[in-house]
């Protein structure tokens, strides 16, 4: 698609926050917590990540300074736009039951503000649009996961700092974003070119003093999207989708399972990953109880069990049924792999597996 | 506001018009949404399921056993494995609980017109064949020979002794019972349930086999069935795997591609044998 670009200077970006407040929108952000870049209210650019960047390495994670005037010079933190969707947890229903017996069911409902959601990345981008195809565009549709993607308006920066454990650029999913967000910025020396994808899109950039864009930074960003797109890991060449099924009796499962500590960060990480459980929480009243859907992991013990069986006992299993679900099974069910290649499961493996090195140990033809 | 009829995951209350205790840990509930419309509208065909709520404590699979043309009742054969079967044992006459469904596809009903049928069970009262036998027994002419096969481990655990001796009477009907382990008044068949395939009696190129309980049972008739010469697409197997919304969302019963409770949980054989002998999937 080709849109129209515009820029704007740096310390207009205040200018563009107030904008989006002004429409209504709570605005969501980057910004520094506990070590690390997470999503949360952003009331003013002061909280954003300026002058920081990342170092990635499977199983380790850490911010510097990079002495630059950047906003956005960095890769994704742990989470993005999943939470805010598919929240960790969600009140689904509430029934009380009356003295006489008779139960009543009542739809919990959300409450919801408008947001917008800066600062967000293709390999995000690419996540969405698969949970909105499990959650929203398969044979039942998700009420709440709905309601809250009605709600949102995305402003994607693309990505000019990807990490070591990034590789977007191999799944075809980054470092830029193509289409899926109402307005994408890119972050140049001194400014950004922005580019409305919506009509939603469009009207928060009424008022704001837009140039039109020059050759020169046309250029620039042609050539961090270059820059960005270089990255460190790559797919391995091989047909994963039938590999990873052909080699399920592999014994490469059970060394990758002597590391795997079964803890389920991948999965909170994973910006695809869509298990959760239910669970229900009576009132201490005793006159009512709550239906909860809380995110759920593929390690857990109690994911596979089934009236006194748990039907992946072993590590090995639970990794081969993330693994073999994520890069195979995925194709199937959603027409894609469900990776988009962000590599957050393996920056936040606590024993730092690596996504890319697990597909070649086992898929891999050996020539002995 | 979301509408409650959008909301899949709502339930509505029902009714217990009856309470049968089958055997120990072994009851079934008949059932009634106290909504009228609700139940007018209520459809579904025999190897489907419902979710139940126990009030505060929880929701669980449970397929339907009663009769899909029954308008006025559901009826939920529930054995006590977990936590809120057994909180379920406690429910009487009159008490409420919430159900929402049916969900999933059954079997292969209208495609078995005029065949041969077998049934093979292994284990308890496998109430998701039951529905079949039941649904076959009220149009018996519109079926060929039947075979019902139920393999247990120990000849104490046999329930439902009425019902096999009704099911023996039936037109063209062959009952077949095999204990693992007998006893001095068990006057049936001692030893495995595959024993016994060899007194089936059907034509390979026009029955529907229809399997449910223990994997490694289904998987011992299966490959029994592709040696007699039946087409793989022509084994029926209702598939189990932990169910927490039974709408496809919540993950717990993938295996593969598939989600249990919305593509199956009955499938024909060629649709899930790639991993059907590896375990933990």
């Amino acid at each position: 698609m080709e849109f129209e670009h515009h820029f704007f200077h740096a310390d207009q970006l205040q200018d563009f926050l107030k904008n989006l407040q002004t429409a209504g929108y709570t605005c969501i952000g980057p910004q520094i917590r506990d070590g690390a870049i997470i999503y949360d209210e952003l009331n003013s650019v002061a909280q954003l990540p300026r002058g920081i960047s990342d170092e990635q390495q499977p199983g380790s994670y850490s911010l510097i300074n990079n002495n630059t005037s950047k906003f956005f010079d960095w890769a994704n933190g742990p989470q993005a736009i999943k939470p805010l969707l598919f929240t960790p947890r969600e009140k689904l229903w509430e029934s009380k039951q009356s003295p006489q017996g008779q139960i009543t069911f009542k739809t919990s409902e959300p409450i919801l503000e408008p947001l917008a959601i800066i600062g967000v990345r293709a390999c995000d981008i690419a996540a969405l649009k698969i949970q909105d195809q499990h959650f929203m565009q398969s044979q039942f549709i998700d009420p709440y996961y709905k309601k809250r993607r009605e709600n949102i308006l995305l402003i994607a920066v693309n990505c000019s700092h990807p990490a070591k454990t990034c590789f977007c650029h191999s799944t075809g999913d980054g470092p830029f974003v193509d289409d899926g967000a109402d307005i994408v910025l890119t972050e140049l020396q001194d400014g950004f070119l922005i580019e409305s994808h919506t009509s939603k899109g469009k009207k928060i950039l009424t008022g704001l003093k837009l140039k039109y864009r020059t050759e020169t930074q046309m250029k620039e960003s042609k050539s961090i999207e270059k820059q960005a797109s270089k990255q460190n890991r790559q797919l391995p060449k091989m047909d994963i989708k039938s590999r990873l099924f052909a080699e399920i009796n592999n014994e490469a499962w059970h060394a990758i399972a002597m590391q795997c500590l079964s803890c389920g960060n991948c999965t909170a990480v994973c910006p695809t990953c869509f298990c959760h459980s239910a669970n229900e929480v009576p009132d201490l009243d005793g006159q009512s109880s709550s239906h909860y859907r809380e995110w759920d992991s593929c390690f857990s013990q109690g994911h596979s069990y089934i009236h006194g069986i748990t039907i992946r006992s072993e590590t090995s299993q639970r990794y081969r049924q993330w693994l073999t679900h994520k890069f195979s099974s995925w194709h199937d069910q959603y027409g894609r792999s469900g990776c988009v290649g962000c590599g957050r499961c393996s920056t936040w493996c606590p024993v730092g597996i690596d996504v890319i090195d697990s597909i070649k140990q086992v898929g891999e033809r050996r020539h002995d | 506001m979301i509408n409650s009829n959008d909301n899949s995951y709502l339930p509505h209350e029902a009714i217990i018009l009856e309470r049968i205790q089958e055997a120990p840990g072994l009851f079934t509930l008949r059932l009634k949404f106290t909504d009228t419309k609700i139940q007018e509208n209520y459809a579904f065909k025999p190897g489907q399921f419902n979710m139940l709520y126990l009030y505060g404590v929880g929701e669980i699979a449970i397929s339907i056993v009663s009769d899909p043309e029954d308008s006025h009742i559901i009826d939920h054969t529930i054995r006590v494995v977990g936590r809120v079967t057994r909180g379920m044992t406690n429910l009487k006459k009159g008490d409420r609980i919430g159900i929402r469904g049916p969900y999933g596809r059954g079997w292969p009903l209208s495609e078995s017109l005029n065949k041969d049928i077998v049934v093979v069970t292994g284990g308890l009262g496998c109430a998701p064949v039951v529905s079949v036998i039941n649904y076959i027994e009220q149009r018996r002419e519109q079926f060929g020979r039947l075979n019902i096969l139920q393999g247990i481990k120990h000849s104490a655990d046999f329930i439902w002794k009425d019902r096999y001796d009704k099911w023996r009477e039936l037109p063209d009907t062959n009952v077949l019972l095999a204990s693992d382990v007998g006893d001095a008044i068990w006057p049936w068949h001692v030893g495995p349930v595959t024993a016994l395939f060899d007194q089936l009696e059907f034509d390979a190129d026009n029955v529907s086999v229809m399997m449910c309980g223990p994997q490694g049972m289904m998987h011992v008739t299966c490959n029994h069935m592709l040696d007699s010469g039946v087409a793989s697409s022509q084994l029926f197997l209702s598939m189990e795997r932990n169910m927490q919304c039974a709408v496809g969302h919540c993950g717990h019963c993938q295996y593969g591609d598939k989600f249990i409770c919305k593509d199956g949980p009955v499938f024909s054989y060629d649709k899930i044998h790639d991993l059907f002998e590896t375990k933990g999937f």
